[in-house]
């Protein structure tokens, strides 16, 4: 029982930093009907340059986080105004090819700067766990799952009130009708880029304060999170919240149980095999919009 | 003198070769290949040989992905069927590579169709996300079905063998490599005048139309998923022969991105670009290792930097060339060619 339970408290602080990289995705896909492969990217970027600003100039970490995230936003601008602009109209594979050739340049980036080996990161969080009922949980799990739902309500409020959310959710919806209302489709793609950078940047941090390092397996993360998207559904910023909760619980309680069957490795492959499940019964996930084709 | 490109009938339309310089050429160009081995390095062969296998596998993956239009992340997965059902039938069972490379094609494109089924409800996104997972799904059947494919420890393979013949090393191995590209890219380019072929473009183009065309969209993609896989899979089988060892380490999904780089780079729906983006891809690590070899000496470091310079050199030739050419070298050429064909009066 206390095995069962300590392995679903994996599963949500890890699905949580899913959730989060998840919603990276989903902005993008739902303004722009991109498939970004080079979220992980963005988490192993953002890790590692907050730990680089951290170390080289010697402020305090939250000075070297916020710098972190502003170098995100520039990021995921220039990006989207150096490289996806070009990119509309072109077919899908272009696209996706796209994101995969960005995906290998950040990779190269981040091993010509900082190496393949693992670098330690700073303790982020006190570390005397606290126990609840009777399961020592530490504090830095508490944290992370804390910060992560703090910023899916934030995320949440800023779609439904600010202007600039409710922009976004008409170029969703439509970007012809978005263009005739005054909105700057542009300004918009440049945004979510910018949105998506940010909250992968958060979840690179995050990741790094728990694992106590940081190393090019972050970059990992980018194709974990597809199976969430999935689940979710892929325009739907609540199914990347229950998607990514789903899919941790899911790939501990699968590694938990049955490596010891397999010999290990379960953890690994076991999203995967849920993904395919999703497309074969419920391709749209559990929240998407279904889509009809018309001739 | 000649003032235009002009095709005066279908059968000019449909050729395979478009001038009777450009059959001559060929021919050409086979036979300086097939005498390579006598002038060459080990080195230089062992990357011709890498090029040529790379050739077939970005052509099987251009078939399916450039041609019927379905995007495939799953070519490494298909690759690693391929070379592992190889390791068994010439290892395990001991059959002559006459046999192997046939029937590891076979196995493959039975595999690919197995992977194929989901395209029937997926398409574009979907379906690239369908065939990732199937590429972790055989590197996971790779790694732990151990009494077959040896696990993380891989498994050799032995040399290609037919009765007392036995092609061990890059030399004689060659020889069954070359022709056996020659005759895939002969077949893959004529498939395109047969209806079967015309019927992956017309799904391509539109799979909505091509149905009301009377295209049955299902059993050709299904097909395409199958030729496709075939290539694939002879390229493992190759591939196996030539690394005589191989595990999972071999098959990583960074080399699925690699080919469907070569056929953004070459050109997506073209025999000539599978061959082009092949070559320029796999022969690109090889000058940056020349490059930063003969570097070495003025820039210490640079020999550390290589394996993030390759990366990057890689994403960067990707970006590029979907930024300023998106429809490949092979396109780049036709216009380069056709302008020198018309020189100096090309109006």
């Amino acid at each position: 029982m206390e095995f069962l339970l300590q392995l679903v408290l994996n599963g949500i602080v890890i699905g949580s930093i899913y959730a989060l990289v998840g919603l990276g995705f989903v902005i993008i896909y739902k303004s722009s009907s991109i498939l970004n492969f080079a979220q992980g990217e963005f988490l192993m970027l953002g890790a590692y340059v907050c730990l680089a600003i951290f170390t080289t100039a010697r402020v305090p970490f939250a000075a070297a986080f916020a710098l972190t995230l502003v170098f995100s936003v520039v990021l995921g601008m220039l990006l989207e105004r150096v490289l996806l602009r070009p990119m509309i109209g072109e077919p899908v594979i272009s696209v996706i090819m796209l994101t995969l050739g960005l995906a290998s340049i950040l990779r190269a980036v981040v091993q010509g700067f900082w190496g393949t080996d693992t670098r330690p990161y700073p303790d982020l969080f006190p570390s005397a766990p606290i126990m609840i009922g009777p399961l020592p949980v530490s504090q830095g799990y508490l944290y992370s799952v804390a910060s992560v739902f703090v910023l899916l309500l934030l995320f949440s409020l800023f779609f439904k009130y600010t202007r600039s959310g409710i922009a976004m959710r008409a170029t969703a919806f439509s970007q012809q009708v978005a263009l005739s209302m005054g909105i700057s489709v542009k300004r918009i793609f440049a945004l979510a880029w910018s949105i998506a950078a940010v909250v992968s940047a958060v979840g690179g941090v995050l990741l790094g304060g728990i694992r106590g390092g940081v190393d090019g397996a972050f970059a990992l993360f980018g194709l974990k999170v597809i199976p969430v998207v999935i689940l979710g559904g892929l325009d739907s910023v609540l199914g990347a919240i229950v998607g990514g909760l789903v899919m941790g619980i899911l790939e501990n309680l699968a590694g938990g149980y049955l490596d010891p069957v397999f010999g290990g490795g379960v953890k690994e492959v076991a999203p995967f095999v849920a993904l395919v499940a999703i497309l074969t019964f419920k391709p749209y996930g559990l929240f998407g919009k279904v889509k009809i084709e018309r001739v | 003198m000649r003032c235009g490109d002009f095709r005066e009938s279908y059968a000019e339309d449909m050729a395979i070769f478009e001038s009777p310089v450009s059959r001559w050429l060929l021919a050409l160009l086979l036979a300086a290949l097939a005498a390579v081995p006598l002038v060459a390095t080990a080195y230089g062969l062992d990357v011709l040989l890498r090029v040529l296998i790379a050739v077939i596998a970005a052509t099987g993956l251009n078939i399916l992905t450039g041609f019927t239009g379905q995007i495939s992340l799953g070519n490494a997965a298909f690759l690693a069927v391929g070379a592992y059902s190889t390791a068994f039938l010439a290892g395990r069972l001991g059959l002559p590579f006459p046999v192997v490379i046939p029937l590891a094609g076979i196995v493959t494109a039975l595999a690919g169709m197995v992977f194929g089924v989901p395209s029937l409800r997926l398409k574009g996104l979907y379906l690239a996300v369908a065939t990732l997972a199937a590429h972790f799904v055989v590197e996971f059947t790779a790694v732990h079905w151990e009494s077959v494919t040896g696990g993380v420890n891989g498994i050799s393979v032995p040399a290609a063998k037919l009765g007392p013949l036995e092609l061990d090393g890059d030399r004689p191995l060659y020889f069954l490599v070359l022709p056996l590209t020659a005759l895939l890219l002969l077949f893959a380019k004529n498939l395109f005048r047969t209806k079967v072929g015309k019927a992956f473009v017309a799904i391509r183009d539109h799979d909505i139309s091509a149905e009301v065309m009377g295209v049955n969209v299902f059993r050709h993609k299904l097909l395409s998923f199958g030729v496709s896989s075939f290539y694939v899979g002879v390229a493992g089988s190759l591939l196996a022969y030539q690394a005589r060892i191989i595990s999972p380490e071999n098959f990583p999904i960074t080399l699925a991105i690699d080919q469907l780089g070569m056929i953004i780079i070459g050109g997506l729906g073209s025999i000539l670009g599978s061959v082009l983006g092949a070559v320029f891809i796999t022969a690109l690590p090889e000058l940056l290792r020349l490059a930063t070899g003969a570097l070495s000496d003025t820039f210490p470091g640079l020999v550390g930097l290589f394996a993030p310079l390759k990366t990057g050199l890689f994403g960067l030739a990707i970006v590029l060339f979907l930024v300023f050419e998106p429809d490949g070298m092979a396109a780049r050429w036709h216009t380069i060619r056709n302008y020198w064909k018309l020189y100096p009066f090309s109006y």
